[in-house]
């Protein structure tokens, strides 16, 4: 059919690894925010999820790094990480290579994406997937954008992804929704995790939510890297779904920085049918 | 220059189960497959984690060579602090783009 449903929403693993060490009221406000959208998701009878995140080593390296990746498994599985630690129990996860093959076909036309036929999600995937498909019953198809190792994907380029995807999603005869996962300031794993500059968070969303383009191609990256930290180049994520949904203005519905989840955390919709 | 090795060795131990064990039983015979250097030899082997993070390993891949030689957050963050403190600044790769130094 086409595109059903597009949305954001934060993917840092203490949201469930630390989950009750953040304040309840807030936390309670996140989980609400987040079943919302699983709610929106149902609602639009999607029968595929297409997740855009930026993974963190878990499948790609530096041997051969792919700019962008869409994922054509016969399924995959997650978390990659100790589900101990994460406190999200280790899965199978429904994929759909039937339709991964002709989104690739249809997104390849335009962007040189690679294709994966193994997969293994970690938190970036495994955090959105555990509150909004918590029964793992829709199938995924995962996208990734290399957001972590120099030279990072262009954030032009990011925008071109989004629009392939838009392109793709509506030649295709299912249900699909898009979401994209991560991407406000952050300082992960490094001396300074923990610092959170909402301001510069808040003003992501606010051109996000509005498909302001032209700002949110100009940020350059040694400022976003000064400003809102080496986390925050994961904003890749949020600008392809706000390409592949440019038509319709957006809605905030949660965006709050919550310290001990190391970031801001928001939730937007950024298509509705 | 080996940073690339030492991330690539990391990245093994990390999503390598086989490989993880192989390094637990032996782990010079594991760091003769790479390419490194004394300086990343030692700090690997000690290991130095402070000194793995200014030679500019992301962190990412360090947390869990971390975690899988025990150090809990806070020890592992100490151990970047330090390891700035010791050595000076991040020296290569993401960290370095700026001043290496983080919010110090
Ligand atoms: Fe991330």
């Amino acid at each position: 059919m086409s595109l059903v449903y597009a949305g954001t929403c934060c993917h840092s693993p203490a949201i469930t690894s630390r989950g009750e060490m953040a304040d309840p009221i807030v936390r309670a406000q996140l989980l609400a925010a987040f079943e919302r959208q699983r709610q929106a998701i149902e609602d639009a009878e999607a029968d595929a999820i297409i997740m855009v995140s930026s993974e963190h080593f878990a499948n790609f390296f530096m041997d051969n790094m792919p700019t962008f990746s869409i994922g054509m498994a016969d399924e995959y599985e997650g978390p990659i990480e100790d589900p101990n630690w994460l406190k999200i129990p280790r899965t199978t996860i429904p994929a759909n290579p039937d339709l991964s093959l002709r989104i690739i076909k249809d997104v390849i036309q335009t962007v040189d994406v690679c294709f994966s036929q193994e997969w293994k999600f970690d938190h970036g995937m495994a955090v959105p997937l555990h509150f909004l498909t918590p029964n793992y019953e829709t199938a995924i198809i995962p996208v990734n954008i290399n957001c972590q190792a120099l030279p990072i994907s262009p954030l032009q380029r990011c925008w071109e992804l989004g629009k392939a995807l838009r392109k793709a999603i509506d030649a295709a005869p299912e249900r699909i929704a898009l979401i994209g996962t991560g991407g406000t300031s952050h300082w992960p794993c490094t001396p300074d995790s923990g610092k959170i500059n909402n301001e510069w968070d808040r003003e992501l969303i606010d051109h996000l939510i509005n498909k302001r383009k032209d700002a949110l191609l100009a940020y350059c990256d040694e400022k976003v890297y000064q400003d809102a930290g080496p986390g925050a180049f994961e904003m890749r994520t949020s600008v392809c779904i706000a390409a592949a949904s440019e038509e319709q203005s957006g809605e905030v519905w949660f965006c709050e920085p919550i310290p001990i989840y190391a970031t801001t955390c928001c939730i937007t919709t950024l298509f509705q049918l | 220059m080996s940073l690339y090795y030492v991330q690539k060795l990391l990245y093994h131990l990390n999503r390598d189960p086989a490989q993880k064990q192989r390094f637990d039983d032996n782990k010079d015979i594991v760091l003769a497959e790479y390419s490194l250097t004394e300086e990343e030899l030692h700090a690997l082997k000690k290991p130095d984690i402070g000194l793995l993070y200014v030679l500019g390993v992301n962190g990412q891949i360090l947390m869990h060579y971390a975690t899988m030689n025990g150090y809990d957050w806070p020890q592992y963050i100490q151990s970047m602090r330090d390891g700035v403190t010791e050595h000076g600044p991040v020296r290569e790769g993401l960290y370095a783009m700026i001043d290496g130094k983080g919010a110090l």
